[in-house]
């Protein structure tokens, strides 16, 4: 008999019932909240007379609307100048202080990005089951736990039953076997991988991640790629636990102590795919392939090596992604063959629930030390993912490293990542974007995003267009020797 | 919910794969507390001809000549004929919420994205998968005739065709009867309100450590 995958196992320990039409009620651990696409759900179960099933199961945060820069955060809320995103933050907090639900509310130092602060404050744990009314809730996967972004209806259903509808879904690998190349990141990985396999390849799977390159890969890293899991069309991405897990988890403020420390990691070492699991489905690329990517389109599979050339739509004989090649040139301003390093660069973001971890401030800090933004680009931001990150970073100095370079230290928040504060692209605007999300106008209205890792956009925001990182990282490594 | 039974309309094109759900509704309109809405700003930055706002009045903005929804011949579509991977992107359920406003009881696409798939089902729209190839008969059928309606018979779980061809479509057992009877799925599942407890109780015993947060 065929062993059980990591998610055959996530599922069957949370069946609170089978049905026979073939759904499941699935029973949910952990629940995280902001404060986008909550109000509707608070507002139904108000209307329905209904209570939460657990309200210790929640934790809220508000990250998509609030301001990064120190003069509107200072005064929190009333800061707020926009006076449509201020209500949708008090909303928050009305609705956590009303129900007793724990929030990091807006300047607390365990604020941020709920995808960044759900694993660093160990909200989210192993072998849990997690969602979210945020697609890129596939995030915390990476942990070894089922993670998956819900729509506001499902986020009340959690909130008034603690389970889940749902059915389960087919199982993916994916490998990537071998090692990766000097300066090439978990941010290439991924964008290598929906470049393979499209933003629907994964529709209807839940991904695992494996192989060496995920086996070698630090807790950060993993969380980066599932992150994007979303991205390749899976709800689910996940990681198998190992050491590297346990020792992210170890002492972070929610995690277990003790005895129960000792009894959680008795569950969570069976968290990986038995030897004999059957996959539905098998990808498999090699980790010496991958080069640092840069999206030249308006969809994420839309993504080339930095040594590329921007498709040619002549070439493509599918009528309907021929017109999408066109469009996408169309919207992104770019020539047919244009190689990648020619398209220049307005702006740099840095941040978003991708890439704002402590590891990518610090891959970002390594390239731009000792070197200046080009003049051309006209802003280049910073924004850690939390009020933890953020204090880090500080005590490292990352922050003067920045500002030295000419690139602006942020509060932290999803900022730029999808402009729903002051944080925006101009129309026509080029941004090299650690985001995850390239789609026409979600910048800002006729911004043009392009998905790279850290160390890329801080490299472009350097060179001023694309370059390779590892160009400017063996310089600097010459120079050093020098 | 609203119940959806059978359903006869207009239909109208979104002729390109990939629509994501930042073209559907824009996230600057993400920012209501409220449900309801959205309709007015379904697909903005395609029907517009500039950047739209909360609160900004639609009727005074400069409409977009050359998106199919907004010409004469597609107004008061009520069933939505697109391409690939319809809904990627984000989960916001303000996408569905924007297109029930719209008037779109129904969306026809070769595939959709998971989350937003299931969002519909929430909100009595219901998304149907049929073969690409017979998605672009569909196409080529609508263009060719102007008025083009389609039937959606949800309890046959067929489309019918103007000449009375009959598409079967898939859907699954328990979404199709709550669409049908317009349940409260919460409702529904409190019925289990003994199977989650007895749930929670043995979890207690063997993973005490998932029910101590924020203590």
């Amino acid at each position: 008999m065929a062993g059980k995958t990591l998610y055959d196992k996530l599922w069957d320990l949370h069946v609170v019932s089978q049905r026979d039409d073939g759904s499941a009620l699935i029973y949910i651990d952990r629940h995280i909240v902001h404060e986008v696409t909550s109000p509707q759900a608070f507002e139904g179960l108000r209307l329905a007379g209904r209570k939460p099933w657990r309200v210790d199961s929640v934790v809220a945060t508000p990250d998509h609307n609030v301001p990064t820069t120190q003069a509107e955060r200072a005064h929190g809320i009333a800061g707020i100048e926009d006076p449509i995103s201020k209500i949708q933050v008090q909303t928050l907090d009305d609705n956590c202080d009303e129900l007793g639900i724990l929030e990091f509310k807006i300047n607390d130092k365990r604020q941020g990005i709920v995808h960044v602060v759900g694993p660093e404050s160990g909200a989210c744990l192993p072998g849990m089951t997690i969602v979210c009314g945020d697609s890129h809730t596939s995030t915390n996967g990476a942990l070894g736990a089922l993670s998956m972004g819900i729509g506001t209806s499902e986020v009340e259903h959690v909130m008034a039953t603690q389970c889940l509808v749902s059915k389960k879904m087919k199982n993916m690998l994916v490998r990537v076997d071998g090692q990766l190349g000097a300066g090439v990141t978990p941010k290439d990985v991924v964008l290598a991988i929906i470049g393979k396999i499209g933003t629907a390849g994964g529709t209807g799977f839940a991904i695992e991640f494996g192989g060496d390159v995920f086996k070698a890969m630090s807790m950060e890293g993993r969380l980066t790629v599932c992150n994007m899991a979303i991205e390749a069309g899976a709800r689910a991405g996940m990681v198998a636990v190992d050491d590297i897990t346990l020792d992210y988890v170890k002492g972070k403020s929610f995690a277990p102590k003790g005895d129960a420390w000792d009894m959680a990691v008795a569950e969570w070492k069976n968290l990986h795919s038995d030897t004999n699991a059957e996959f539905d489905q098998v990808v498999v690329l090699n980790g010496a392939d991958i080069e640092p990517q840069v999206s030249w389109g308006t969809s994420p599979e839309m993504v080339l090596p930095v040594s590329g050339v921007v498709p040619n739509p002549a070439h493509e004989s599918d009528a309907v992604k021929k017109t999408g090649i066109e469009r996408a040139l169309e919207y992104m301003g770019l020539e047919a063959e244009q190689s990648i390093d020619s398209i220049h660069v307005d702006r740099v973001f840095i941040g978003s629930c991708t890439n704002s971890r402590i590891e990518d401030m610090r891959a970002a800090a390594e390239v731009v030390q000792g070197l200046q933004k080009a003049d051309s680009v006209k802003e280049a931001i910073v924004v850690p993912g939390s009020g933890l990150v953020k204090q880090q970073a500080e005590d490292e100095g990352l922050d003067i490293i920045f500002e030295q370079a000419g690139f602006e230290w942020r509060e932290p928040g999803c900022s730029m990542c999808l402009a729903m504060n002051a944080d925006r692209l101009n129309e026509g605007e080029h941004c090299a974007s650690t985001s995850n999300r390239n789609f026409e106008g979600r910048q800002g209205y006729g911004g043009r995003t392009h998905l790279v890792s850290p160390a890329m956009a801080a490299a472009a925001g350097i060179a001023g267009h694309f370059v390779d990182v590892r160009t400017i990282l063996s310089q600097k490594a010459a120079g050093a020797g020098e | 919910m609203k119940a959806f039974t059978q359903h006869t309309g207009l239909v109208g094109p979104m002729d390109r794969a990939n629509v994501d759900t930042d073209l559907i509704i824009p996230k600057q309109f993400l920012k209501s507390i409220q449900r309801s809405g959205f309709g007015p700003n379904a697909f903005d930055e395609l029907r517009y001809l500039d950047e739209g706002a909360p609160g900004k009045d639609n009727s005074t903005r400069p409409v977009n000549p050359e998106f199919p929804l907004n010409f004469e011949r597609y107004q008061g579509a009520s069933v939505l004929l697109t391409r690939e991977n319809f809904g990627c992107g984000s989960s916001r359920e303000h996408a569905p919420w924007a297109l029930d406003e719209y008037g779109f009881r129904a969306i026809i696409a070769p595939s959709f994205a998971d989350i937003f798939f299931n969002n519909c089902f929430k909100n009595g729209m219901l998304p149907i998968v049929i073969a690409e190839e017979i998605v672009e008969q569909l196409f080529q059928e609508m263009y060719a005739t102007e008025g083009y309606s389609l039937t959606i018979d949800l309890e046959k779980q067929v489309v019918v065709k103007p000449s009375g061809e009959e598409i079967a479509f898939e859907v699954d057992a328990f979404r199709k009867h709550c669409l049908l009877n317009g349940f409260d799925d919460i409702g529904l599942t409190l019925q289990d309100a003994d199977k989650i407890t007895a749930y929670e109780e043995a979890r207690r015993k063997s993973a005490p450590w998932l029910f101590n947060f924020g203590s």
